[in-house]
């Protein structure tokens, strides 16, 4: 495997039973980077991270880990790893600081080291104030720095994060995500799940998952430039009318109203998709504007998630 | 040594978290207590002052001679007297009398020709116990008068009761007190040790750090191994002020046999705690090895009475063996080294249960 990736996964694989949780996953994510994993609830996400930690097995495939292979004796591993679990997992009913010294303590960092590597972390993830109080009392911005900090206090080469912003006010979410630069700024690489596009537009680079198999992949501008599809954009004064309208045509791939606006996702084939839409609307008598815009990532989301006939419509 | 320390880093989460659950803290001293306080004022075998009627048809110097004879007893305690046994048939049916006595009409011509029986005790036999005080009342000595030719009984076996002269109850009861407690509170702690961590989420945490299988097995195990020796003493100090049940035998080996009783129980916790899914399978599960080893370990029942089958179930449980060696050690003043065959098996129980518990415990979700 080349050295510049720290996971290398080939035809990754899990079933629960008849349920097929993950399809044949490909994923290379390089060293340092930051590489979102984006898709609805239940697509897989958390499914692939615990497979690539070491806690479930996968079904059929496999993958190379910072040098170790998945499945496989994962011992090694485990100091190299950093994990964040989509529920809060400390003991709430220990103090942050006892919580920050039992995962110094179980992950072996030298009994030196520690008191100035807490204090480091408090400072860092602006605990200070919380230092004696219960995990369990705090709010759930205050509980995701905890977790972050207990998860990078090993310093580890690789930090899987399962949807940590998911419980977070989007304040505590924007100082999250200037945390997460910086660790990728001093070389950790970070794979992180969400279902949050706003995320997504912040990662180096991503993979979109849906029902366990991904179906994008890249950075995302790669992405917003090839979505195979038309992104129009109707501001009507009647927008409700306006896509009643345009969701009976044949060629429409995706109808979404934000307020006043209309995005219409037309796919490529199609020609002149913007008069084709006046055309229709004109003859229903609703007043509206009607233009080509860029893709954002919800665009490519809603692209790449759509079933595959209405994909060609 | 880093599995020492990731041992320490668990021990020391373990006590902390302990300290702030009230509940269990209060279990750990309130069961023992309230169990013992139970038990030993409860449950008495030496029966008395059983509810008894007496029709007496007879109606002779002799016939109530017998009647205060059976009062003397105080095994009896006569609170009505009937005309007829039809009428001592009807109390016992409402439950009012555990017994009834019936002297016939030729009662005096019956004690003296001995070929019919004179005295007929109508007893409530669904009470096993009753049944087996009235049986003991058959052989009665009565002072009877001396114009009637009536023997002096003398039996012909002696009972000469050893360690418990007395025939205290809870002289028997509390060196197997100290088993049942011991069993139930060292299973519960362990047996919702690891699934309380699952449902609460921590053992996904748990799992991804570097530490062992053995090493959270051995960290959880620990500190409750000194809870169980506080909790041996708690029971010994009551024990001696409350109801003076002596410890005849030698406290240190009694505490060694203690141990290896808790690190059975606890490993058999821990087998539980990683087989169940929720605490209250945890629980549930408790009670399958709980029941038993009360009823099947010779605790509430000479173990030499059951039926074979109860005897190898009682065997496989670590109760009866600890039982075996706290009696042994308390009341017959026993050494550890005539008890060795109970000791050895407690030793093993609690490795094979412990490699089965770390086996079991992969670390994986599924």
């Amino acid at each position: 495997m080349s050295p510049d990736l720290a996971i290398d996964a080939r035809g990754l694989s899990k079933h629960f039973g008849d349920l097929k949780a993950v399809s044949a996953l490909d994923l290379k994510v390089p060293r340092g980077q930051i590489y979102g994993f984006l898709g609805p609830n239940g697509s897989g996400k958390s499914t692939t991270i615990r497979m690539l930690c070491g806690l479930l097995t996968p079904t059929e495939g496999s993958a190379t880990v910072l040098g170790t292979e998945v499945p496989g004796d994962s011992r090694h591993l485990k100091p190299k790893i950093g994990y964040m679990t989509q529920k809060f997992s400390l003991f709430g009913d220990m103090t942050v600081f006892e919580n920050l010294q039992f995962i110094g303590e179980i992950y072996s960092v030298p009994k030196a080291d520690r008191p100035a590597r807490i204090n480091d972390l408090l400072d860092r993830y602006n605990l200070v104030a919380q230092r004696d109080q219960l995990a369990g009392t705090m709010s759930g911005g205050q509980k995701q720095r905890l977790a972050l900090a207990c998860a990078v206090f090993h310093r580890p080469a690789l930090l899987l994060l399962d949807e940590p912003t998911s419980a977070v006010d989007p304040q505590s979410r924007r100082d999250f995500w200037s945390n997460l630069f910086r660790l990728a700024g001093e070389g950790t690489t970070i794979l992180v799940s969400s279902h949050y596009m706003d995320e997504a537009e912040r990662c180096h680079r991503l993979a979109i998952l849906d029902h366990g198999v991904k179906v994008a992949d890249g950075t995302p501008q790669d992405l917003q430039d090839q979505t195979g599809m038309h992104i129009i954009e109707v501001v009507a004064d009647d927008p409700y009318a306006a896509q009643a309208a345009i969701h009976d045509m044949p060629q429409v791939a995706s109808v979404t109203q934000l307020g006043v606006r209309l995005r219409v996702l037309v796919p490529q084939h199609v020609d002149a998709p913007v008069s084709l839409i006046e055309n229709v609307l004109g003859t229903a008598g609703i007043a509206a504007q009607v233009h080509t815009t860029h893709a954002t990532l919800e665009d490519v989301f809603v692209a790449v998630t759509l079933p595959a006939q209405e994909r060609s419509a | 040594m880093k599995p020492l320390s990731r041992i320490a880093a668990i021990v020391k989460k373990e006590v902390r978290q302990l300290r702030r659950d009230r509940l269990t803290f209060g279990m750990v001293v309130g069961l023992p207590v309230i169990q013992m306080l139970l038990f030993g004022y409860a449950i008495n075998t030496d029966v008395r002052n059983l509810k008894t009627a007496v029709a007496d048809q007879a109606e002779t110097h002799l016939s109530r001679q017998l009647v205060a004879g059976l009062a003397q007893t105080q095994v009896v305690n006569i609170v009505e007297r009937v005309a007829s046994p039809e009428e001592l048939e009807d109390r016992l049916r409402r439950g009012k009398i555990s017994i009834g006595v019936v002297i016939p009409a030729d009662f005096d011509r019956r004690v003296v020709d001995r070929s019919r029986s004179a005295v007929q005790l109508l007893v409530d036999g669904s009470d096993p116990t009753i049944l087996g005080v009235a049986n003991k009342l058959r052989s009665m000595p009565l002072a009877f008068d001396s114009t009637v030719r009536a023997r002096p009984g003398v039996d012909i076996v002696e009972v000469r009761p050893y360690y418990n002269p007395e025939r205290r109850t809870p002289v028997n009861i509390i060196p197997g007190l100290i088993g049942v407690i011991l069993t139930m509170t060292m299973i519960l702690f362990t047996a919702v040790a690891i699934v309380r961590e699952r449902e609460r989420g921590n053992l996904e945490l748990l799992i991804n750090t570097p530490v062992s299988s053995a090493e959270l097995m051995i960290g959880k195990i620990v500190p409750y191994i000194v809870i169980g020796m506080l909790q041996l003493a708690l029971i010994l100090a009551v024990g001696r002020l409350l109801f003076d049940v002596p410890v005849r035998g030698s406290i240190l080996d009694l505490y060694l046999c203690a141990s290896a009783f808790v690190a059975a129980n606890l490993s058999l916790g821990l087998l539980i705690s990683t087989a169940a899914k929720t605490q209250f399978q945890a629980m549930q599960m408790m009670v399958f090895i709980l029941l038993p080893s009360i009823l099947l370990s010779g605790f509430m029942f000479p173990f030499d009475g059951m039926p074979v089958f109860a005897q190898y179930i009682g065997e496989a449980l670590p109760n009866t063996h600890f039982i075996r060696l706290s009696r042994g050690i308390m009341l017959r003043d026993a050494s550890i080294g005539e008890l060795l065959p109970d000791l050895y098996y407690l030793i093993g129980f609690t490795l094979v249960a412990m490699t089965l518990a770390a086996l079991r415990f992969t670390k994986r979700l599924d």
